[in-house]
Order: structure tokens, then C-alpha cells, then sequence
């Protein structure tokens, strides 16, 4: 093998992958291996790649990713805990040419924010909504979310889940999949790196379809949460892929577009 | 035949040794250091810097983007 020096390798010409332009320079504040992450960094290279820096509002929720307008140099806005859907048809009525996406965690969207995402989606807004799920309420300390598994430890339910006390986990991306107004539901996952890869074509299809105005898309993207969980980034999704995955199954759950108004029309007539 | 090889550059002090491009590299190029950056974490090196074949899944998985990666055809 001819030899070639590790210096000859890293020169600027070479240069095949690097932190994309809207990411800016401030350290994160994520624990280490946390999948927000790679979620904000596959925002970011979407909008690299659409070159939309300057037309993209992000609205971001109540739980870790609140700092998210640290990280990502675009425009944002802040919502109260769970109406960032209701912030972001507001933006995107206003400005219909925007790119404007919700970036929200399984606590703020699929709890205190459940009635508002169920309603963007069934008036169809045009808008793309990012959904964290780790299945945990990761900022306050780990307390139980909705979407907890059954059986599994967490701060406020330290002998497991159990139904009888607190009900069932709640598969929100399905409930929204069956509604007339989403275009595009899809579950995903950054845990490999082509789990990365189809994430972001997934992030890609969504802000495109905000092109398109075929109505809502909505990403699911099956998280760790490392502290809450009490192990390590590794261990973690390890524990994810053999117990998230079977109970949130990754997939496309809906792939059209909003339905049309005749429809719905027959049965007034 | 033409041949890949690649190489890694870490930003050692913003990395968190969270460890998931050592697991995420398929050739086994990263592994942590022993030493540790001002914030107490042991960043991610090139520990063996020739099978590194440029795949960029370590930047790809890398929660805290402190990964570039160079590729060259020799």
C-alpha cells in the first residue's frame, strides 16, 4: 500500500464531512450522546442543503431542546410549554413562503401539548413537526412521560410502569397518522448511522412538502435520553433498539397528502 | 486498484466522550483517549489512523458535530 501521510489526507480539498453552516459555534448543552444532537444537526444540514438558512422559523418547545436557538443560526421563536404547533401556524400563515418546523420532546408534545399538535395536524397546516421521543421527561429529571413503556424505572415510577396506576403508553405518531390533514407521518431513529441517513431524507421529505402544501408532516424520531435512563450513551441505544424499537416500530406510517375538502363535501349534500 | 484512505479530525475540547463513533466506526479507527480535555471527558482519537477508509459514519452519528472527515483516492 503506498504510504500517504495523514497530513497529505487532511487538507481542505479533502474535506467530505464537517459540521454543517447553521450550527453555530456554541458548545451544546446536551449531555454527552444525547440524540438531540444529531436531530439538530440533521435540521441544520436539511436547511444547508435546501439553502433556506434565511427562510426557516424554528419553534422550539419547553424541555431540553428549549436552548435549541443557541445552536441552530436561524429564526426562532419560543412557545409556551406544547403550543409550538399553534405558534407555528400562526408563523406559517403569516409567512407562507417560510419554512417553519416545531421541534418538540415527547413531554411537551405528546403531554401538556397533545391537544394542540392533534389539531395542526387536522387543519393540515403546512408545517413539519419534529418529535423527540425518549420516552421520558429528560429535563426535569426523569419523570414519567406518556409515552413511557410499561414496566420500565423511572423517577416518578420507580417500581416500573404499571397500567393499573398509570395507564397504558401513548403511540401519539399513530393517533396523528390517522388523520385526514398530515401528509407524511413517519417514525425514525439516529442510533446508527443509517438510521442517520434515512432521518434526514425523512427531515429532508418534510420541509419539501411544505413546498408542495399537501399538509402537516410530522417525524418521530425514537431518542435516548442517557441520564434519565441511567446508562451510558451506548448502553442506551442498545437498551433503545431492543426495547423502544418493538413497542415503537420505525417505518413510514403515512406517505400522501391532506385529504381533499370534496371528500368531506358528500355529506352535507 | 485504486485505494481510499481517510482521516478524522476531533475538536478535543468540545467532544464529550460519549463513545458512540467508537461503536458507530467499521474499521475500529476511534477509541477514547486517556486523557482527558478541560471539561473531564476523554475525547474521541484516531487510534489507528491507517484503516480509517473515510466513511464519515462517526461524523454522521457525532451528537456534538466535533467531527470533520477527509477522504483522498491514492
Amino acid at each position: 500500500m503506498a504510504d500517504i501521510d495523514i497530513k497529505d489526507i487532511i487538507k481542505e480539498e479533502n474535506l467530505i464531512y464537517t459540521k454543517p453552516k447553521v450550527i453555530t459555534d456554541t458548545v451544546m448543552h446536551y449531555c454527552p450522546g444525547c440524540s438531540h444532537g444529531v436531530a439538530h444537526k440533521l435540521v441544520a444540514e436539511v436547511i444547508d442543503d435546501m439553502d433556506i438558512q434565511d427562510k426557516t422559523i424554528g419553534i422550539s418547545p419547553v424541555g431540553c431542546s428549549v436552548l435549541a436557538y443557541n445552536y441552530l443560526d436561524i429564526d426562532w421563536q419560543q412557545a409556551a410549554h406544547g403550543r409550538a404547533p399553534a405558534l407555528a401556524t400562526a408563523a406559517k400563515r403569516l409567512m407562507p413562503n417560510h419554512y417553519v418546523f416545531t421541534y418538540q420532546g415527547d413531554g411537551d408534545l405528546a403531554s401538556i401539548g397533545a391537544a394542540e399538535i392533534l389539531h395542526a395536524c387536522n387543519r393540515g397546516e403546512n408545517i413539519t413537526v419534529i418529535f423527540i421521543n425518549n420516552a421520558i421527561y429528560g429535563m426535569t429529571g426523569g419523570q414519567m412521560a406518556p409515552t413511557t413503556l410499561v414496566g420500565m424505572k423511572t423517577a416518578t415510577s420507580p417500581y416500573g410502569r404499571s397500567t393499573e396506576l398509570n395507564g397504558y403508553p401513548l403511540k401519539i405518531t399513530e393517533l396523528i397518522a390517522q388523520l385526514p390533514g398530515v401528509a407524511y407521518v413517519t417514525r425514525q431513529s439516529v442510533h446508527t448511522p443509517a438510521a442517520v441517513r434515512k432521518t434526514k431524507k425523512a427531515i429532508r421529505k418534510g420541509f419539501e412538502n411544505q413546498d408542495k402544501k399537501i399538509g402537516t408532516s410530522f417525524i418521530e424520531i425514537v431518542s435516548t435520553c442517557s441520564s434519565g435512563w441511567k446508562l451510558s450513551p451506548v448502553k442506551s441505544n442498545e437498551w433503545m433498539e431492543e426495547h423502544m424499537f418493538k413497542f415503537y416500530p420505525l417505518g413510514d406510517l403515512k406517505d400522501s397528502e391532506k385529504e381533499s375538502e370534496e371528500s368531506y363535501k358528500k355529506y352535507i349534500e | 486498484m485504486a485505494k481510499v484512505r481517510g482521516a478524522i479530525v476531533v475538536d478535543q475540547e468540545r467532544c464529550k466522550g460519549c463513545g458512540i463513533c467508537v461503536v458507530a466506526c467499521p474499521t475500529g479507527v476511534i477509541q477514547l483517549a486517556k486523557q482527558v480535555n478541560g471539561k473531564g471527558y476523554n475525547y474521541a482519537v484516531m487510534d489507528k489512523p491507517e484503516a480509517c477508509i473515510g466513511c464519515a459514519n462517526c461524523g454522521q452519528v457525532c451528537p456534538d458535530s466535533v467531527i470533520s472527515v477527509y477522504r483522498v483516492k491514492i
